[in-house]
């Protein structure tokens, strides 16, 4: 027997359950938690929602977080948020931070002048310093991106939702549709929590973490519709904790393998694109989650078409007992 | 189906094979890009330099040459969204339209009485006219000069609106003209910004129409954002108008048909000029930076035969006038003059740097802009940031990449290997797939690719974990691989299409970097799928014929 690595015994039995009241309710406090911190707390949105302008600038001295308010001050007008960038790829000698400028009222965005008096100004304080780069974006249109996030997120669930009706039927969508929005939601919630910079990449990681958590879902539906066709007698329960013990080893798998490379990533791959890298870590962790606990408990609970000749087990199911053949 | 066809076998390495030859000029990149430069160059100016000839010879013509566009995020450079005001053209449409309405509506005095233009909204001409009975046949006049629209949905109609209520006479361009001039104004404001940055000599910029009235620019290399505005932002409107006077009083009333505009260089210095110029921008046909007698930075330029007639008639006419130079409403010059000038060439002197000089040649010879620009977005990224963040992705994606193949060979053994080999050609052929395309590869592409790095590895793990099972139920170990791959396969299929779903999603709604992850995403689906069905079983079926085991460990 050669050596392998097994991260799950060939043989599960889990109930998966059991516990549901607490894996369940668990679920639905962490839904709502991060309602309440979305609403109470807020999204730190980037200027991709917000407009406003952001520099940053790189310099060999320290950042004097202070020197630099005090040298912006009389340049600019509205909020001036200055945060120190931490990596641990930049080594000594560089000291990086990103200045946030507000949208000016009624102006496009930020002018030049303002951006280069901005810079000239913190050439005094540190005349190393120099600025990567500068984005600007317009009220106008962080307005229309969010409506275009928005939009791209319904518009994903909604594909999603109509496709697992046509392979599945439509308990099994609304049961992938409901983990997809536990899953969205939450990762929402840890970043109003945190209070991580949300822009329009953070709806790209979003939509990703639907992809993969859905991929989960999927191979988890797909081995419980097998295996309804193949114990037709077996309580709906049972069908479902014995499909989830055998896609358990694959799930603990593929979610290993992805997180793995994706830590790399975000412990070597910069901090441009941290925020990015740890939304779509987070959701992995969360999307396997809800496939195991979310996804499948909702259809239990809503019920499935069994053997179409017998009124079926599931407790919501009788609304299609005696209609077919 | 553990025997595969030669056929087959020999399609499916062969799409590997020519992913990997294609995604191979990506590992000399620089080399290769100076290829491609000097070949482009080369064609261009047919002239051989031995360094362009050097840095074409140093890539090999026969080996393919196309590769992975980086994104702005990655290579450095400035990104624009441009708004252009299509409707300041509706108000030059109307300011062109008064002097013939006028002439027209003069000739009918008797029935129209005087007429005289009244205030209005920019984008509407209105009239009085002295006797409002007149006014059925003062709206026959107006008719008469509309014209039928020129465009694919407005056949049929004229692109005059003419309306007349008591003394009043309203006109306005309808509807169907409207979008026919916003797609003409679009054009040409398209165009115009890509002669200009041509003008300047970047490669490969990005310049396209977005929605009904918006431009995105983008540029690589070029320093700043700021930069870049102010080549196209600049409406650079040329044109030599009659002065009426001179003075200092910013509220001065010009009196009708004229303006009162502020001179460019001269603080509290106004002139009051003829509306309708001479000659304009649009009747040149070069400009060029120079220096004037005294050796200051000047612009010379030069008419086409029209507007040399008229610019010569002029100042044989008006010798010992002032005459104004405008640009966007302002006068950089007013000079006397002195002599007939017949040839249709000349001098603009003003208070300019030389770079001024030669920033406003660029302007004059790629024309001036239709209607204003305003900027709704603009990005910078430095050079050496974008380089920053390809290091940091490639280490990235190589310590992830090793840990991912020590992690499947540790739970699957030489399966496992089998895997790895397919990972590798899968990172192979997305970068084939990008630089067959042209696709762009940016930051969050990067992260897309790590991510299937990890997800690429789920569909073999699908596969193997499925022939685990069946081994247990003690099938001979060829049974158990076939019956793994068909039975995996459904979930396999579904578990990809809903993932293609959403990055086809992001593709279409998302913008810059975010779709540049979605096309990385959808060609990882593509090939991780291809790899793991098709690719991996070559390997395996090849194995088992070599080996015929007798019994297989997953």
């Amino acid at each position: 027997m050669a050596f392998r690595l097994k991260l799950v015994p060939d043989v599960t039995h889990f109930d998966f359950f059991k516990q549901q009241r607490y894996t369940f309710g668990a679920s639905v406090v962490a839904v709502i938690a991060s309602i309440l911190l979305w609403a109470i707390m807020g999204l730190n949105f980037g200027i991709d929602f917000q407009g406003g302008t952001t520099i940053r600038s790189e310099g060999t001295q320290e950042v004097d977080i202070g020197a630099y308010r005090t040298a912006i001050a009389p340049v600019t007008q509205g909020d001036v948020l200055i945060t120190e960038v931490f990596d641990p790829t930049f080594g000594e000698g560089r000291n990086v931070a990103m200045i946030r400028l507000q949208a000016q009222e009624g102006m496009e965005s930020v002018t030049p002048e303002t951006i280069a008096a901005v810079e000239a100004a913190l050439q005094t304080v540190d005349p190393s310093i120099t600025f990567p780069s500068v984005e600007s974006v317009g009220p106008k249109v962080s307005g229309e991106l969010i409506w275009t996030a928005i939009m791209a997120v319904m518009a994903a669930t909604g594909a999603i939702l109509v496709y697992i009706w046509l392979r599945f039927e439509w308990q099994f969508a609304v049961g992938a549709v409901a983990a997809l929005v536990h899953d969205v939601v939450i990762t929402i919630g840890i970043f109003a929590l945190l209070q991580i910079r949300f822009d329009l990449s953070i709806i790209a990681a979003l939509l990703t973490i639907l992809g993969y958590s859905i991929n989960d879902t999927v191979v988890v539906f797909d081995r419980l519709r097998e295996n309804l066709i193949k114990f037709k007698t077996m309580p709906l329960r049972e069908v479902m904790n014995i499909s989830v013990n055998e896609t358990l080893s694959r799930t603990v798998m593929t979610s290993g393998t992805t997180l793995v490379a994706l830590i790399a990533l975000l412990a070597l791959g910069g901090d441009v694109i941290r925020g990015f890298v740890f939304a779509i870590a987070f959701g992995i962790v969360i999307g396997t989650y809800s496939s195991v606990f979310v996804a499948k408990n909702i259809v239990l609970w809503l019920g499935i078409k069994r053997d179409w000749s017998k009124p079926t087990d599931g407790p919501g199911g009788t609304q299609f007992a005696t209609s077919e053949k | 189906m553990l025997h595969i066809p030669l056929w087959k076998r020999v399609i499916i390495l062969g799409l590997v094979g020519l992913g990997l030859l294609t995604a191979m000029p990506n590992l000399f990149y620089a080399r290769v890009e100076a290829h491609n430069d000097a070949v482009a160059q080369i064609e261009a100016s047919g002239v051989e330099t031995p360094e362009l000839v050097a840095a074409r010879d140093a890539w090999p013509s026969w080996l393919p040459s196309g590769l992975v566009n980086l994104g702005l995020d990655l290579r450095g450079g400035a990104h624009l969204l441009a708004e252009v005001q299509v409707a300041d053209v509706y108000k030059d449409r109307m300011d062109g339209l008064w002097p013939e309405l006028r002439d027209a509506l003069r000739a009918e005095r008797a029935t129209v009485g005087t007429v005289r233009r009244a205030a209005s909204d920019p984008g509407e001409l209105r009239v009085q006219i002295s006797q409002p009975e007149g006014m059925a046949r003062a709206v026959e006049v107006a008719r008469t000069l509309a014209s039928p629209v020129v465009s694919l949905t407005g056949i049929g109609e004229t692109d005059l609106e003419v309306t007349g209520s008591g003394d009043t006479l309203t006109i306005a361009l309808t509807e169907a003209e409207r979008t026919a001039t916003d797609d003409r104004t679009m054009q040409q404001s398209v165009e115009i910004v890509r002669r200009r940055v041509d003008e300047v000599g970047t490669r490969e910029p990005t310049i396209q129409r977005q929605g009904e009235d918006r431009v995105l620019i983008q540029v690589p290399g070029i320093g700043s954002a700021a930069e870049l505005k102010a080549l196209i932002g600049t409406t650079a409107r040329l044109t030599f108008q009659p002065v009426i006077s001179r003075g200092s009083d910013a509220s001065a009333s010009p009196g009708l048909g004229n303006v009162l505009l502020p001179a460019a260089d001269e603080q509290g210095v106004f002139y009051v000029l003829e509306q309708s110029p001479v000659v304009s921008g649009e009747e040149l046909v070069d400009a060029r930076p120079d220096f004037d007698q005294n050796g200051r930075p000047a612009v010379s330029f030069r008419f086409n035969p029209t507007g040399a007639r008229k610019f010569g008639d002029y100042t044989a006419e008006n010798i010992g006038q002032l005459f104004a130079i405008v640009l966007d409403d302002e006068v950089i010059s007013a000079p006397q003059i002195q002599s007939h000038i017949p040839g249709g060439s000349g001098i603009i002197t003003g208070s300019f740097s030389v770079e001024e000089s030669t920033n406003l040649a660029v302007l004059l010879r790629a024309g001036a802009l239709p209607a204003e620009m305003t900027f709704l977005e603009e990005r910078t990224v430095g050079p050496e940031l974008g380089q920053d963040s390809i290091d940091a992705g490639r280490i990235a994606s190589m310590v992830g990449l090793a840990a991912v193949v020590l992690m499947v060979v540790a739970s699957y053994g030489l399966f496992g290997v089998f895997a790895s080999v397919t990972l590798i050609f899968n990172i192979g052929m997305i970068f084939g797939l990008l630089s067959v395309i042209g696709g762009t590869l940016t930051l969050p592409g990067i992260a897309g690719i790590v991510l299937t790095i990890g997800m690429a590895v789920d569909a073999n793990v699908l596969v193997f974990e499925r022939i685990r099972e069946e081994l247990k139920t003690a099938k001979g170990p060829a049974r158990a691989i076939e019956l793994g791959y068909e039975k995996a396969m459904s979930a396999i299929i579904d578990a990809n299409i809903t993932t293609f779903i959403v990055a086809s999603i992001l593709f279409f709604v998302g913008a810059g970097p975010v779709r540049g992850f979605a096309v990385t995403l959808a060609i990882g689906i593509i090939t991780s799928v291809f790899t793991a069905l098709f690719v991996t079983r070559v390997l395996v079926a090849a194995w088992f014929h070599w080996r015929r085991p007798k019994t297989i460990i997953v």
